[in-house]
């Protein structure tokens, strides 16, 4: 095969590998979109705080250490322990949790059967707030995560596709982090999907999707319904969070991938966790393909950064509820 | 039939409720009915009389309605309902139906049931048997997603679902809506069979005076927000107001629309 082709192939393949990562970011949107309509502009700081967290109590940090200090002039900078990558996991779900039981009580419970665009409101001001939080509890430096996932490209992968090309080739690079997290999306995907169809709760759950009033009706808890999608979506921002700060560090900038989020959710739906995937898995090649086949030799490169979104836009116009949306159900 | 519902206790008092949405806007203005243990009570009247409000205010269903009861009381088997959950009215035995059905769109006809089980435990086979063997329609279309089945099957559903919370009581609004007049017949036909062989008791709220008077045992007639008359549904359909202003005959045989206007002067009970 000419080498030309084979490049091309391994932009895809990386192109698909990073789609698995705007996934799992979209993927904590659609739970939260699907059973409460509210967009949640948050999701994104959820995986940074999630991975904050995460590093802190893995580093044995005390929580809120500059803010302690700077008050009462200590000297504190960390319990002087290291918490195993597993227990700290746990723990961290277990403040996800916590999370979404404080986003019930202070936050949606207040504004029930408020118009969408104010629970909106409500989700760009506990961003912002979270950001803050974030910093305030655990420092604002850049942190290295190292949950013991493998990293670097796979030697197996290239060795044993080398003798496809040429001289010029050295076989695809694949990066073995995104492999693990594209296990690890498939089985988020898996079990959510197996969770609504096949168990009380998630049944429970695609009723408060349809019709609050009616799950109302019939004696479903709203209350308890939207802690537990909460939960689940700061469990998702947690993987989301690990994949990302594993890759490029735990910074702030992290909150930031949630807009890359956006143009996969137009693509896929907002209220279809397949389409999350899918949608995740077309951006993510779409736009490294472009940049290797037009952008670089023609436009001058860096088309990756507005590829996305110009994607969505033509979505928005010819199909806007996405490839994989809830159909709009009308009887005549 | 008829006086079954009358001589036994008293299973829900509504006492005197006033019902104010958004702070401001006052929609039931003193309501009280009683409704008796296995009977069907029917609640008559137009649109916007209170009908709905007053079934939500019992369900507890006003809150997400930014709604509130701001006078009066509501007691099911004695005890205010005030401060439950709708889930908990339900764990009680009330349950509401909905006007308009409210089907679970995109579940299947058979996960819609299901979630009428959410605040039971244990196993539901059996419910299930009995929702379709008083449905059988619901039993073929088990499988297709409710928001593709006719007007009918919805009601239906909408009731089955009910029924699979075991409920003692069901609040059942405008169950005739937007159905052809056989299948309403068909559908109070059930409620009835659900009455007497269940023994379920119905509040039953309905614009269809018509129907709602020949399969209940006792109605209340609803004009904005209040209670205007109550009485056994036989005496009320002989009643010569209610025969005139709802069932649509009076002595003088058919009235033109051009006389409509002067109903509303001749109301005795307005006088």
């Amino acid at each position: 095969m000419p080498d030309q082709v084979l490049f091309a192939m391994e932009a895809a393949i990386n192109g698909l590998m990073a789609g698995v990562l705007y996934a799992l970011v979209a993927l904590g949107f659609v739970l939260i979109f699907k059973s409460s309509g509210i967009f949640n502009y948050a999701q994104g700081v959820f995986a940074l705080f999630a991975a904050l967290t995460l590093v802190g109590i893995m580093e044995g940090q005390v929580p809120f250490q500059h803010l302690i200090n700077a008050i009462f002039g200590t000297e504190l900078h960390g319990f002087g322990w290291e918490t195993p990558a597993i227990l700290a996991v746990v723990l961290t779900v277990g403040v996800m949790v916590v999370l979404a039981i404080a986003v019930e009580r202070l936050i949606l419970r207040h504004l029930v059967n408020q118009p969408d665009i104010i629970l909106f409101m409500a989700t760009i001001g506990l961003a912002y707030f979270m950001e803050g939080f974030g910093d305030l509890m655990w420092g604002a430096d850049i942190k290295k995560l190292d949950v013991g996932l493998p990293q670097g490209g796979s030697f197996w992968i290239e060795e044993n596709t080398a003798w496809l090309g040429g001289d010029g080739f050295y076989g695809f690079f694949i990066d073995r982090l995104d492999i693990v997290a594209t296990i690890a999306a498939a089985i988020l995907v898996i079990g959510l999907t197996a969770f609504s169809q096949f168990t009380k709760q998630g049944r429970a759950l695609r009723a408060v999707a349809d019709d609050h009033q009616a799950a109302l009706s019939v004696g479903i808890s709203l209350r308890f319904i939207w802690v537990l999608v909460w939960s689940i979506a700061g469990i998702v921002a947690l993987v989301a969070g690990i994949m990302w700060g594993s890759k490029s560090g735990v910074q702030f900038s992290l909150s930031l991938i949630a807009l890359k989020a956006l143009p996969v959710l137009m693509l896929g739906g907002f209220t279809s966790i397949p389409g999350a995937i899918v949608g995740g898995l077309i951006i993510g090649m779409g736009e490294k393909l472009f940049e290797f086949l037009i952008g670089a030799p023609f436009l001058g490169g860096a088309t990756e950064n507005w590829f996305a979104y110009v994607l969505a836009l033509l979505f928005l116009v010819f199909r806007p509820q996405g490839l994989f949306g809830d159909k709009i159900i009308e009887r005549v | 039939m008829l006086d079954a519902g009358q001589t036994q206790e008293s299973l829900l008092e509504v006492n005197n409720i006033e019902v104010i949405y958004n702070h401001v806007i006052l929609v039931l203005k003193g309501v009280s009915l009683s409704v008796p243990k296995g009977g069907i009570t029917a609640l008559l009247g137009g649109n916007g009389a209170g009908k709905t409000t007053t079934l939500k205010a019992i369900s507890n269903l006003l809150h997400s309605e930014r709604g509130e009861v701001t006078k009066g009381t509501i007691h099911y088997h004695g005890d205010s309902v005030a401060d439950l959950s709708p889930a908990a009215l339900v764990k009680r035995g009330v349950i509401q139906v909905m006007e308009g059905r409210h089907c679970f769109e995109h579940l299947t006809v058979e996960e819609n049931l299901l979630t009428g089980a959410y605040t039971r435990k244990g196993s539901v086979q059996q419910d299930l048997d009995l929702v379709y063997s008083y449905f059988p329609r619901l039993a073929e279309r088990r499988k297709s997603q409710a928001g593709y089945t006719s007007g009918g099957e919805q009601q239906m559903c909408a009731i089955g679902r009910a029924l699979m919370s075991r409920p003692e009581t069901i609040l059942l609004d405008e169950p005739s809506m937007g159905l052809a007049p056989q299948l309403v017949e068909e559908i109070f036909g059930i409620v009835k069979d659900l009455n007497e062989r269940e023994g379920v008791s119905f509040l039953l709220a309905e614009q269809n005076t018509n129907v709602a008077l020949r399969f209940a045992h006792y109605g209340y007639i609803l004009e904005n927000g209040r209670v205007v008359m109550d009485g056994p549904a036989d005496e009320l359909r002989e009643n010569p107001d209610v025969k005139e202003f709802y069932l649509g005959v009076s002595e003088e045989g058919r009235k033109s629309f051009r006389d409509v206007r002067s109903y509303r002067r001749r109301k005795r009970w307005l006088s």
